[in-house]
């Protein structure tokens, strides 16, 4: 097809102006060489203002997340992937298989196309390899000073599989919690940028796309109680989460929960916890204990599980506290983080 | 990251416990106040309190600076962004103490006052360079740890000229604190002190010898990790145990009786003392805190502003004054957990992790209910 456009788009050196985002040909010039090229697929092919997806059998599960990370690219990722593997993990964390992703954009005037183009196409090779497309999508433009760089906001469908069962409300006293892998990777890649914190080895964030390994999971333990996946706030958070929503208690053992020696000395050195740190590709699972030699097996079996540990147990606790015996041989609470101590992180 | 760990080990901690368990006395109490709030905040994050026997107690000390930070100090800051219109730089902590009028500074920073939050005076220094046609008023807090960088600052804002940055200065002093509490009528009985870690570093160990001299009470500077101060509170219990009331020193890879001179010296040529200072908690104590030297009035807030301090009672239900004395603890506050949490305090030991309240909310009030049973494995 012949490009209506007289000049094209300079990706080297130019800068997303408010034309980007008016409707007139600049937009559609920027959709088609940058958005369509990258993304490219049947669903966004059909050009219309929304996508006509094939019927499927199962329950539907949407989610939907916004990324407003700074900054825009960190060690181990951008604000593509993440905003990709994000909502990914959101639909895969319900038992469900993700199918779609619908993606929109506000960009602020003056990000250099060059950096958009990089998110995006970093945004395509995570879609292409978790095999989930951009089926649709939108683009705003909003003044300089009224965003950072580029907000995105992604949706996510999926299919329940079948058998499967899982909510933050079904753990149960005797369940056993298991993590897939170190924690506070995402976090403190952003904190150790953000901070000029510099290591011999750079903390890499973990972000992942998670649905392969939840598929994995629940192959080998069908029972599998709550799948989640420990985002702001870290595990401490999510743990608390759980707790309340089932109604229980949870111990940890500070000494099984993994967490790599850069990101326990950058936590040190601002006075964070890492289990407060988000992650952007990990999954906790609470299972039967009866089940945990299985489902540990069944995560360190897959790339993204090596390093998973058993971390504590389930127990009846009206109050629904999360406590850990720490390392020390003491015993403390895991509380929800108060305020916001790590703003933008995702 | 190995020297950390080696201060957590955690059958070293298992082991240093029972030694302390055989060398307590059983008919006896131990009384021992811990007086920084990074020690406090060490013994809640790990637990020391299950490695302890019972005759043990750990009073929570005031060396939480922004516990200590009365109402009438927020106030002023308050004012300064709301009324004055400046940029006010302070610690993240410092920024959600309650102040009068159902406002904090990050709820003045909702009703338009350019609140910042910055990690060192520099950073406040920073914002005054680029911002040439503004007032920039750091806020600063804290004991003798943090007094040498906001000299610093000062000292580089005089030789840069920066006309519009200045200073509200709440400096206070960890000696002065600990006289006040000990000379309270009626105050906390106590056996010992934990001394402080950091300021200890900056002061060095000679400044507490008043207290095992004159008040026979001995003290024992720690280290913030937790081994760090389990050690200090057996040699504490081995004092009290053989009568004696010395200062020693536990942290002795980084304290010095003498401290460090070139800060010391510094601190005395930017700031001299109040001549007292209003503490939350410990009321009105006579030099306990500094202020700018003559020589750099340009840079005092209150002067420059005319923002003077008022006194504002703290909140009717809150223990905060009796909890900073070491005289209650934070459960004791009747609206601890309920009206007042980390998320929205109603006095300042909720806000910064450091502070009682929030160390006990946050990793200790487990404790208070029946102790749980756990199918742990572990
Ligand atoms: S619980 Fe809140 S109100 Fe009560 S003493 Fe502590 S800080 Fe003050």
């Amino acid at each position: 097809m012949k490009s209506a456009h007289s000049r094209p788009l300079d990706l080297m050196n130019g800068h997303v102006d408010l034309s980007h985002g008016a409707g007139g040909r600049a937009m559609a010039q920027l959709i088609e060489d940058l958005f369509a090229r990258e993304l490219g697929n049947e669903f966004l092919a059909q050009g219309d203002d929304g996508a006509r997806l094939p019927a499927c059998a199962g329950a539907l599960v949407m989610a939907t997340d916004a990324h407003v990370v700074s900054p825009l690219f960190f060690p181990g990722g951008d604000i593509g992937c993440l905003s990709v593997h994000g909502t990914i993990n959101d639909v895969a964390v319900m038992g469900a298989r993700p199918l779609y992703l619908a993606a929109s954009f506000v960009l602020e005037e003056g990000l250099p196309l060059a950096d958009l183009a990089r998110i995006v196409s970093s945004m395509a090779a995570a879609a292409r390899e978790a095999g989930v497309p951009v089926v649709t999508g939108d683009t705003k433009v909003v003044e300089r000073g009224k965003a950072d760089g580029v907000f995105i906001t992604t949706t996510g469908v999926g299919v329940c599989l079948d058998g499967v069962d899982v909510s933050g409300a079904n753990a149960r006293p005797g369940d056993a919690v298991l993590i897939s892998g170190p924690l506070g990777d995402h976090g403190m890649a952003i904190m150790s940028v953000r901070e000029n914190l510099a290591f011999d080895a750079p903390i890499v964030s973990d972000t992942a796309a998670l649905h392969g390994i939840v598929a994995a999971l629940l192959a080998a333990v069908p029972d599998t109680r709550v799948l989640r996946d420990p985002t702001r706030g870290g595990l401490a958070a999510t743990l608390n989460e759980i707790a309340h929503q089932s109604g229980v208690g949870i111990v940890l053992d500070e000494a099984a929960i993994p967490v790599r020696p850069a990101v326990a000395a950058a936590c040190e050195l601002l006075g964070l916890d890492p289990l407060d740190i988000a992650n952007e590709g990990r999954l906790i699972v609470v299972c039967p204990a009866s089940s945990a030699d299985r489902a540990l097996a069944a995560l360190r079996a897959h790339p993204l599980g090596r390093d998973a540990a058993r971390i504590g147990d389930v127990i009846a606790d009206d109050r629904h506290f999360v406590q850990m015996k720490t390392r020390f041989g003491g015993r403390r609470m895991v509380d929800w983080l108060a305020g916001d101590a790590l703003p933008r992180i995702c | 990251m190995k020297y950390i760990d080696d201060f957590r080990d955690g059958e070293l901690a298992c082991a240093l416990g029972a030694a302390i368990h055989a060398e307590v006395r059983p008919e006896r109490e131990y009384r021992l106040m811990e007086f920084c709030g990074g020690h406090t905040h060490a013994i809640s994050r790990y637990g020391i309190a299950d490695l302890l026997p019972p005759q043990l107690r750990l009073i929570h000390g005031p060396g939480c600076p922004v516990c200590v930070l009365p109402i009438g100090r927020i106030d002023q800051a308050i004012r300064l962004a709301l009324e004055h219109r400046a940029i006010l730089c302070s610690y993240g902590d410092t920024l959600r103490v309650p102040a009068s009028d159902k406002l904090s500074l990050l709820r003045a920073k909702g009703r338009g006052a350019d609140v910042r939050m910055v990690y060192s005076p520099l950073d406040a220094l920073q914002v005054a360079r680029a911002n040439p046609g503004r007032e920039v008023v750091f806020l600063a807090i804290g004991f003798e740890t943090t007094t040498p960088p906001t000299a610093v600052a000062v000292k580089q804002a005089q030789a840069e000229g920066l006309r519009n940055f200045s200073l509200l200065c709440n400096h206070v002093l960890t000696p002065a604190a600990m006289h006040a509490i000990l000379a309270a009528p009626g105050g906390v009985q106590l056996d010992g002190f934990v001394g402080p870690a950091h300021v200890s570093t900056v002061i060095g160990s000679a400044p507490y010898e008043p207290f095992a001299r004159d008040y026979r009470k001995p003290v024992v500077i720690a280290g913030f990790e937790p081994l760090d101060v389990m050690r200090a509170i057996q040699m504490l219990i081995r004092q009290i145990n053989d009568g004696r009331a010395e200062v020693e020193n536990e942290f002795t890879r980084a304290v010095t009786p003498e401290g460090n001179l070139k800060a010391q010296a510094l601190v005395a040529e930017v700031f001299e003392l109040r001549n007292d200072f209003e503490w939350r908690g410990l009321g009105t104590v006579p030099a306990s805190a500094l202020k700018l030297r003559a020589e750099f009035t340009a840079f005092d807030a209150e002067a420059r502003f005319g923002v003077p301090y008022a006194a504002v009672p703290d909140h009717k239900a809150c223990e905060c004054a009796a909890i900073l004395r070491g005289e209650k603890r934070p459960e004791e506050c009747r609206i601890f957990g309920t009206a007042c949490t980390p998320d929205n305090p109603v006095g300042s030991c909720m806000v910064s992790s450091e502070g009682a309240c929030a160390a006990h909310y946050t990793y200790g009030r487990f404790r208070e209910a029946a102790p749980v049973t756990t199918t742990t494995s572990a």
